[in-house]
């Protein structure tokens, strides 16, 4: 199970972590974790299921490109941070 | 608050109740005897794009930096909010937008108790029928084949800042678009047709500076107790409209006439008041002096309004939403891209600032 933290900026909206999902690329994690915390969706993917602009997730320290984030193989050990880019505050 | 103390007065009382929306917050302010105490009821840090309160509901639209537009509801005028579904355009949607913000929020009217509309960019029309907790978008707008000539205004997509639903027959419904022209529908949304007949684009090459599809109006406004005569503050004039949308005539002012911001009187179809600025490329008042101007004749002749205004060094500009008038027709609001708010009680003749150290407004709503 990857284990995925989330940006402060979401306590609100996401319960204490990290939480944990199963998966076997980022995509595939955040599905399953957005199908038990359906509220956290439209903050982090866009209406077209895309990873939003300013949102910007890291793999186990490295920081993914948004267009191949969900994309990206991930291990059953993985960390995953989704934080908030730097930019569109 | 009771419903009483916050809902609009339907004799010529003044409103003693105004909403802010600001790119830091939403703000409920209360005229008391020493003057307007402000609060801060909701999404501090957050752009509150618009804001509305229908039926003794209070609805407002955010827009995250990064975590993109939501919608929330509050029951008891902003003590507690509750975040409610947003609109989004369905996957099957032509060219499959993504909603970037919501920027206007309206009721539907005494026949449609639980309808709302919203206005998006990109373009979408929203329709609501259960206070919004769902939302369609309106495909017949977002399909009629001239959508491929709208462009962007102010943001990099067109959108919807104005939707008057005419109050005699609230299934008739006019929408404008920047920059896609002004839109009516007479049955709640199911066709479509242009109007704008007289307009004038200079932005666009000459042959098609008449087509109605690529017009900009920043904002329409129409009068309450005449739903026939309609205001515009167009990319490139003034104009008035006696027909509801059907023909324009530009009016001649003694000022600049460009700006974002008009508002009309609810009961003289004679009788609106714009914000003056220097044209596109500026987008500031001239010598940074700021003003209103109003006319009360139909358009024929303009007072140009100053006291209690800055007269130098402002750069102060209003944007679409960032101008109110209440029910009485007297008391105005005025919220600027600097964070200042100035409330008029003669009708704009003269102004008093509230706060100059808001945030940046984006809209004014008296309640």
């Amino acid at each position: 199970m990857a284990e995925i933290h989330f940006t402060s900026h979401l306590r609100n909206i996401v319960p204490d972590g990290p939480l944990a999902a199963a998966g076997t690329t980022v995509g595939e994690a955040l599905a399953n974790l957005l199908a038990v915390q359906p509220q956290v969706r439209g903050y982090v993917l866009d209406d077209r299921g895309a990873l939003r602009k300013h949102v910007c997730i890291f793999a186990d320290g490295e920081r993914l490109h948004r267009d191949s984030a969900l994309a990206r193989r991930i291990g059953p050990d993985t960390k995953l941070y989704v934080m908030q880019a730097l930019s569109g505050g | 608050m009771t419903e009483a103390q916050w809902g609009k007065s339907m004799n010529d009382h003044m409103s003693d109740h105004l909403l802010v929306a600001t790119r830091k917050g939403l703000f409920a302010l209360e005229r008391e005897r020493s003057g307007w105490a402000s609060n801060l009821i909701g999404f501090p840090g957050i752009p509150v794009t618009n804001v509305l309160r229908t039926d003794g509901i209070l609805y407002a639209a955010i827009r995250y930096g990064h975590f993109g537009p939501k919608l929330h509801r509050s029951d008891d005028d902003g003590r507690t909010w509750k975040e409610i579904a947003v609109p989004a355009f369905p996957p099957d949607a032509a060219d499959a937008p993504s909603l970037f913000q919501i920027w206007t929020l309206e009721a539907g009217g005494r026949k449609f108790p639980d309808r709302l509309w919203i206005g998006a960019i990109p373009a979408g029309l929203f329709r609501s029928d259960d206070r919004g907790e769902t939302w369609q978008l309106v495909s017949s707008l977002w399909n009629v084949p001239e959508r491929a000539r709208w462009f962007g205004g102010g943001y990099d997509a067109a959108g919807i800042h104005s939707i008057l639903p005419d109050p005699r027959d609230e299934d008739r419904v006019l929408v404008a678009i920047s920059s896609g022209g002004v839109w009516e529908t007479r049955d709640s949304g199911a066709s479509w047709s242009v109007l704008g007949k007289g307009l004038v684009a200079p932005y666009v090459p000459p042959e098609q500076a008449e087509d109605s599809a690529v017009q900009d109006p920043h904002r329409v406004f129409r009068c309450a107790r005449a739903p026939d005569v309609m205001w515009m503050q167009h990319h490139a004039g003034i104009y008035r409209s006696t027909d509801a949308g059907g023909e324009w005539k530009r009016l001649a002012l003694p000022c600049d006439d460009f700006g974002f911001a008009v508002t009309a009187h609810p009961h003289s179809a004679e009788t609106a008041w714009f914000v003056p600025a220097m044209k596109d490329e500026v987008r500031m008042p001239r010598d940074g002096a700021l003003c209103v101007t109003r006319t009360s004749d139909g358009g024929e002749t303009w007072e140009i309004m100053r006291q209690g205004l800055p007269q130098r060094d402002a750069y102060d500009l209003i944007y679409r939403h960032g101008l109110d008038v209440d029910e009485s027709g007297e008391r105005l609001a005025m919220g600027s891209t600097t964070g200042a708010l100035w409330t008029s009680d003669d009708s704009g003749e003269s102004w008093d600032l509230v706060s100059g150290h808001l945030p940046p407004i984006y809209a004014v709503r008296f309640v």
